[in-house]
């Protein structure tokens, strides 16, 4: 729809993401990748109908496809978005997250994103993990509106510090995390249903690769590799998740009803029927953010040996 | 014009190399750069030509600069003819790279050198003494050949090495020196560098140091032994390395530790710092009282990336941090204790424990219908829930959160047959864990229920049947827990002793001696109790042996005052 990929550099970093309906999301979303450093960005936009589409399309750094197709089909967008990563992000840095996720990493506060890759090529390491870190206001979750432009994690500040599960995968290698606040009050009697955790959004990208599932595991498996079995800790970040802003409600009821999400929705379904009667995901023991020392101190992520 | 000559190895950020090569060349000292080879030659001729303007400056001949390999060195020899033979006033010749910086006015440097005009600041250790290198390579750096790229034939290297191994394969020293190595970023006085260019043997030396391996840091380490004067082993460049040998780079965010450092020079500098560049490349005030480097504040943070890369936090697992089973270096990240026994014995005795402790006291934080945490709490630290689906989903990572989120407050819980037991086995191998065990004592809340015979009868025999199996556990050899067991009758015999090394080992000082003991439930009839079961063909023993009529072994009858412990 908007072709700007003619401006990228050979060394530029890119950031991939779809969307439907985020129009109220994307301007605070396009200026937080702005402002850490990421030059172009790709958007796959399934079929907005609340203007996101032109928004896109007036943006010099960004690069618009449309599809009507089913997300479902698509494996929730990620064949659309492997295709478009083969064929142009082939020996860049690539981001691969959603409008409401922010990327945090070590230093993010003063070093900006190509900090982060050049340590990274000059440590030959191609990918770099980020927990998603589901972030909820306090109060009812429709209590406060957002207002576009404004940073969602002045509504959403607060986060589960130290309920996370892991498990190995031995087919892919990679780790599956679940827990935080979503097993907490939506899965607490069946956490084995609880939404998956672990991602790796940053990768060197080669066009050999691909993404197997979202952007939890990778092909081949030595990228899922990011995390030492030794008793170091490699370096890493975390994906702050702004879903639960009051436009959550009613995106949960639409998405339902489209049924396009993983596992026949289950995880919708079990919002639906959760939010109605309490939609508070907040407890005592909730921990307000404050910046990414602070995810490294609770031991979140990790400067790993970048100092 | 100065009486320190700069040489410049660059092969990259050649706008911040030309920043560099004008600073130092701004402040009278002769500068040499060496190009890589591999760097083009439209690049190249376009630096060049940046710089044609500074009439002591001058490029010498290019090398292939591969890593680890003979290029560097041959680089650094002729750039040194070159800066010798153009340069007669230069009396210290600095070898710098393209991402050094100086970090204090270079006429600071200059004086400092001045008043050490026969001082040579070069890192020479011998290969025995220090376990610096990374990779396992250090004597055999000398004594093996390698012709072949580490970078590009990893394997072929790998195997070279190994083939020259098994056949004890050994090269000779020349002329019997010793190797030295060192920082490759060195400062040699004239005498020294000019003694090991035009040494007679040097052709010797370079052909044997040709099939170094890296001998960037060490052809002029050793040589230099053979001609100094004064050496001071240690460089005057800040450059650290991490633990795979590369070096770590220095940001914005570094400025005041640099500034404070009071180092000359620093490496690497990332290119895009800005700020580095702008606030040390700016003319500045020297030091009211030129200092000596101190780079001790920088070292432990660099240490400490280090440890935390290849130690990590125990206890801690976490999404880039889940090792194999035997390298967690500690399983859980704090002492914690578990009791068992203990709350079926005595009336309260949670809020007893948690008075006489001063440690979070939990209930059964693995029975069967919800965790129990203290103070009857439905979720505590790191928003950990009480739903036992959700422990029992992944009880491991339910603990080690639980003692991670708690970290410098000691845990207690209560444990006992009728719980999860999936966790025996990690807990009794865990040396953070403290585990007392009354065996038996289950059967008072039994002997106390209001329940039918039959049903005590099962829920008796398979009580005893979980905890004789746990105690197995304990008993392991492979246990690395700290652990006591005693039965019940033993314990009975003289609770508050028992008790009081348990509270003891977990180390909480109060000021107030324990002044009460914990109450314990009424025995009476107990053994008339175990007796029934026994009747029933059910024999109980791990409670130790009860009388069946009269008093309990040894134990007064139930007092109207509590013990006092002294």
């Amino acid at each position: 729809m908007s072709d700007n990929t003619a401006k990228i550099g050979s060394e530029d970093i890119l950031l991939f993401s779809t969307q439907r309906n985020e129009r109220i999301r994307l301007p605070y979303f396009l200026k937080y990748y702005r402002e850490i450093g990421v030059d172009h960005f790709f958007i796959v936009d399934n079929d907005s109908d609340d203007g996101a589409l032109e928004y896109l399309m007036e943006q010099p750094d960004v690069s618009v496809w449309h599809t009507a197709r089913s997300y479902k089909r698509s494996r929730f967008g990620v064949d659309w978005l492997n295709w478009l990563q083969m064929k142009y992000a082939h020996e860049h840095w690539c981001l691969v997250v959603d409008p409401d996720e922010f990327f945090i990493y070590p230093f993010c506060d003063t070093r900006p994103v190509r900090a982060l890759t050049d340590w990274l090529d000059a440590s030959s390491i191609k990918s770099f993990s980020a927990m998603l870190l589901d972030m909820y206001p306090k109060g009812r979750i429709d209590a406060q509106p957002y207002r576009e432009g404004q940073n969602p994690l002045e509504i959403t500040s607060w986060f589960d510090s130290g309920n996370y599960m892991i498990e190995k995968n031995g087919k892919f290698g990679n780790l599956w995390i679940q827990g935080g606040p979503r097993a907490r009050t939506f899965f607490k009697e069946k956490p084995g249903k609880a939404p998956a955790l672990n991602k790796i959004p940053l990768v060197k990208w080669d066009r050999r690769y691909a993404y197997v599932s979202s952007t939890h595991m990778l092909l081949p498996r030595g990228l899922n590799l990011v995390y030492d079995e030794w008793g170091g800790e490699k370096a890493s970040g975390v994906l702050l998740h702004t879903k639960f802003l009051d436009t959550f409600t009613a995106k949960a009821a639409e998405e339902l009803e489209r049924g396009q999400h993983y596992a026949a929705s289950v995880e919708y379904k079990a919002y639906a029927d959760t939010l109605k009667d309490d939609p508070d995901l907040w407890c005592k023991w909730s921990e307000k953010y404050i910046n990414w020392r602070q995810l490294e101190i609770l031991g979140l992520m990790s400067k790993g040996n970048w100092a | 014009m100065s009486s320190m000559g700069v040489i410049m190895l660059v092969h990259t950020a050649f706008g911040r190399a030309e920043q560099l090569a004008r600073h130092w060349s701004a402040a009278g000292c002769p500068v040499v750069i060496h190009v890589d080879k591999a760097v083009p030659k439209k690049t190249f001729n376009a630096f060049k030509l940046a710089l044609a303007d500074l009439d002591n400056l001058h490029f010498s001949k290019r090398h292939r600069c591969e890593w680890g390999t003979w290029g560097i060195v041959a680089a650094t020899q002729d750039a040194s003819e070159l800066m010798l033979e153009r340069f007669p006033e230069v009396r210290h010749v600095y070898l710098a790279s393209g991402s050094c910086l100086p970090l204090r006015p270079v006429q600071e440097l200059v004086d400092y050198l001045e008043e050490r005009p026969n001082t040579d600041f070069i890192e020479s250790a011998t290969t025995s003494d220090v376990p610096w290198t990374v990779g396992g390579l250090d004597e055999e750096r000398f004594t093996l050949r390698f012709p072949f790229s580490w970078k590009r034939h990893r394997k072929l290297f790998d195997r070279y090495v190994a083939l020259q191994r098994r056949l004890r394969f050994k090269r000779k020293m020349p002329n019997g020196i010793v190797p030295h190595m060192g920082s490759q970023w060195w400062c040699l006085t004239r005498q020294t560098l000019s003694g090991i260019l035009e040494d007679p043997e040097r052709k010797r030396y370079d052909r044997f140091f040709k099939r170094v391996w890296i001998p960037d840091e060490s052809y002029f380490q050793t040589l230099a032994r053979q001609r100094a004067q004064v050496i001071e082993s240690r460089s005057l460049t800040l450059s650290k390395f991490d633990f795979q040998g590369k070096p770590h780079i220095f940001y914005d965010d570094h400025l005041q530790l640099l500034k404070r450092s009071d180092c000359f020079v620093a490496r690497k500098i990332w290119p895009y710092a800005n700020r580095l560049y702008d606030v040390f490349l700016s003319a500045r005030e020297g030091a009211a009282n030129p200092t000596e480097p101190n780079p001790g504040k920088i070292d432990r943070i660099f240490a400490k990336a280090v440890d935390r890369r290849t130690r990590g936090r125990a206890g801690l697992y976490m999404h880039s941090r889940f090792p194999n089973h035997g390298w967690e270096n500690g399983t859980t990240s704090g002492q914690y204790s578990v009791l068992q026994g203990f709350s079926d014995l005595f009336e309260d005795f949670e809020s007893w424990f948690a008075k006489a402790t001063g440690a979070n006291v939990h209930g059964h934080l693995f029975a069967a219908d919800r965790v129990e945490y203290a103070k009857d709490q439905s979720v505590i630290n790191g928003a950990l829930s009480d739903s036992a689906e959700i422990r029992d989903y992944n009880p491991r990572a339910f603990l080690t959160s639980l003692i991670w989120n708690t970290r410098g407050e000691r845990q207690c819980f209560q444990f006992g047959p009728a719980d999860n037991q999936e966790l025996g086995w990690f807990i009794a191998q865990d040396p953070n864990a403290q585990i007392s065990v009354i065996s038996g004592a289950w059967a008072v809340p039994l002997f106390r229920s209001n329940r039918n015979f039959h049903e005590l009868r099962k829920e008796a025999a398979k009580l005893q049947r979980i905890e004789s199996e746990f105690l197995d556990v304990l008993r392991s050899p492979h246990a690395k827990a700290r652990i006591r067991i005693w039965t019940m009758a033993d314990f009975i015999e003289n609770p508050m002793e028992h008790m009081q090394t348990i509270i003891d080992e977990i180390g909480f000082k109060s000021l107030r001696r324990l002044a009460e003991a914990p109450k314990m439930n009424d025995l009476t009839g107990f053994g008339q109790f175990l007796q029934n079961l026994k009747n029933e063909g059910m024999h109980p023993y791990l409670m130790g042996d009860f009388p069946v009529v009269g008093n309990l072994t040894g134990q007064p009858q139930p007092s109207p005052k509590p013990y006092l412990v002294r």
